[in-house]
């Protein structure tokens, strides 16, 4: 039993082959064997959202999928998005608009918000709600978040994506 | 090869190659293994210590497992590993049974629907599962490979009591078809629960009507009750009122009084019973004048 798998993911853009035992989580597998730590770990009961990846152009849990599960599949985490220097026009809405404090649950928020405004560039409020209502926030009440996505979605709009 | 996490049982994780092989697989490993497919139930389920299988047969690659095909004249057909947010957004679906596509919409949040099925809802028979009373009012019929082969088990026979179902070792859910739905028909689904991002429902209300010239009310109604039985509960009683009596508001009074009378719901974590049995009364209430005002 928990014979080890080999696999290989795509993270970000780049090509990484493991082993790993079938019941490594993809959160456990991102942050541990990878060590990439952009993608946080709250409830593991796929109820916060803080885990939240995309997986094949998709938001999913992450703690909610095996590593094995991914295997042949391609993600992006918040590791990949901009450099301190040069932030992602949505991190940069996020900072401007004070839509974090501890910063916690961000990571999650960033992963839900790019996929839905790949597909929706230019949302309502009421939409921006509807989209981030898997994702909880302790601390900032949501008001600066979704002001910081319309933010964001008015500078990314006309650029790719 | 390292940091697995502690809280999960050992298991290993099997990809078969074809639904013969896999049902051969779950036969052999009779009580030890399961299908595995959004995962959403049983990750939950192994991580809190309640299930603790040996082996999760992977079956979302499987041949037509995640295919959608509508006939006009024969129905619509939605393979088993279809994600939830693949069904609700299906222009087919959204057309010809908006009412799967708003119950699907209702479980839990947007990321989660991504990876849970409406079949794993079905298969998991939680009296709570909020797809499992659209697919039964609209006649969901499930495809099965089994040990002999493939066969059919319609709904109505398919819940046994909270997690158990008709299904035996080796059986895999392939897909599930639904007829064309009866003319002049319109469906609503009232889901009531403490907040909408990933709680199960107190009570939940499926109602779906339409004209019928054998009933002596000239019109036919199915209602299914979610979390008030061990099984989604078939509100008959209320359904033979508003069969055989000229509808009008004192008669969906009286159909909605006679689903609260007809089904025993428990008190849990969720409600007390006698909460939920006011809550079916209103909320059929509710739904029965929605669907009266779309079809009368
Ligand atoms: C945070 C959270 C919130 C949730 N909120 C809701 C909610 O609001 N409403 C709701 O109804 N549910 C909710 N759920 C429960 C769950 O998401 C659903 O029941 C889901 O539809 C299960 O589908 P799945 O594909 O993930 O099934 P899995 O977890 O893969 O499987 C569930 C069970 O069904 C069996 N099974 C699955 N597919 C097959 C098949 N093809 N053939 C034979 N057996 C099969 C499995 O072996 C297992 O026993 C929630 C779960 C979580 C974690
Ligand atoms: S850690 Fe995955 S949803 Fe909370
Ligand atoms: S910023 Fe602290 S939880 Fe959201």
């Amino acid at each position: 039993m928990n014979t080890p798998i080999n696999i290989k993911v795509k993270v970000n853009g780049k090509e990484y082959k493991r082993a790993v035992e079938p019941r490594l989580l993809l959160s456990d597998f991102l942050r541990h064997d990878l060590e990439l730590t952009g993608t946080h770990v709250g409830c593991e009961h796929g109820m916060c959202g803080a885990c939240t990846v995309i997986m094949d152009g998709v938001s999913v849990r992450s703690c909610l999928i095996f590593a094995v599960q991914a295997d042949g599949h391609e993600i992006e985490t918040a590791d990949g998005l901009g450099t301190e220097d040069a932030l992602h026009p949505l991190q940069q809405a996020f900072m401007e608009e004070h839509a974090l404090q501890c910063g916690f649950c961000t990571p999650g928020f960033l992963m839900t918000i790019i996929p839905f405004l790949r597909e929706n560039p230019n949302p309502t409020d009421e939409e921006i709600r509807t989209a981030i209502d898997g994702n909880l926030c302790r601390c900032t009440g949501y008001e600066n978040i979704v002001k910081a996505v319309k933010k964001a979605s008015v500078k990314m709009a006309g650029k790719a994506k | 090869m390292n940091n697995a996490h502690p809280g999960l049982p050992e298991f290993d994780y099997i990809k078969p190659a074809t639904l013969a092989e896999a049902s051969q697989f779950l036969v052999q490993h009779e009580n030890e293994s399961r299908p595995f497919m959004g995962g959403t139930d049983i990750i939950v389920r192994m991580r809190d210590g309640f299930w603790k299988d040996k082996y999760l047969v992977e079956v979302k690659h499987l041949e037509g497992m995640t295919s959608i095909h509508f006939d006009p004249v024969k129905g619509l057909t939605i393979g088993a590993a279809t994600s939830m947010n693949n069904v609700a957004a299906h222009p087919d679906i959204q057309r010809y049974y908006p009412l799967l596509a708003e119950a699907a919409n209702s479980v839990a949040s947007y990321q989660l629907r991504n990876r849970a099925t409406v079949v794993g809802n079905i298969c998991n028979a939680s009296p709570a599962g909020d797809t499992t009373g659209a697919s039964m009012v609209l006649g969901g019929v499930l495809s099965v490979h089994g040990a002999g082969g493939l066969r059919t088990e319609p709904l109505t026979t398919f819940f046994l009591g909270p997690g158990k179902t008709v299904l035996k070792p080796g059986d895999i859910v392939t897909a599930i078809t639904f007829p064309i739905p009866p003319k002049g028909w319109a469906g609503k689904y009232i889901k009531l629960g403490r907040n909408a991002l990933s709680d199960l429902s107190i009570v939940g209300v499926t109602v779906l009507g339409y004209p019928d010239a054998a009933t002596k009310s000239g019109y036919r109604f199915h209602i299914v009750l979610a979390s008030v039985a061990p099984v989604p509960f078939v509100a008959a009683a209320a359904e033979a009122v508003l069969a055989e009596k000229t509808i009008s508001d004192d008669v969906l009074d009286a159909a909605a009084a006679a689903a609260m009378d007809g089904c025993k719901p428990i008190d849990d974590v969720r409600s007390s019973a006698r909460y939920r049995k006011l809550m079916v009364r209103n909320l059929t209430r509710k739904a029965l004048d929605e669907v009266w005002t779309k079809i009368k």
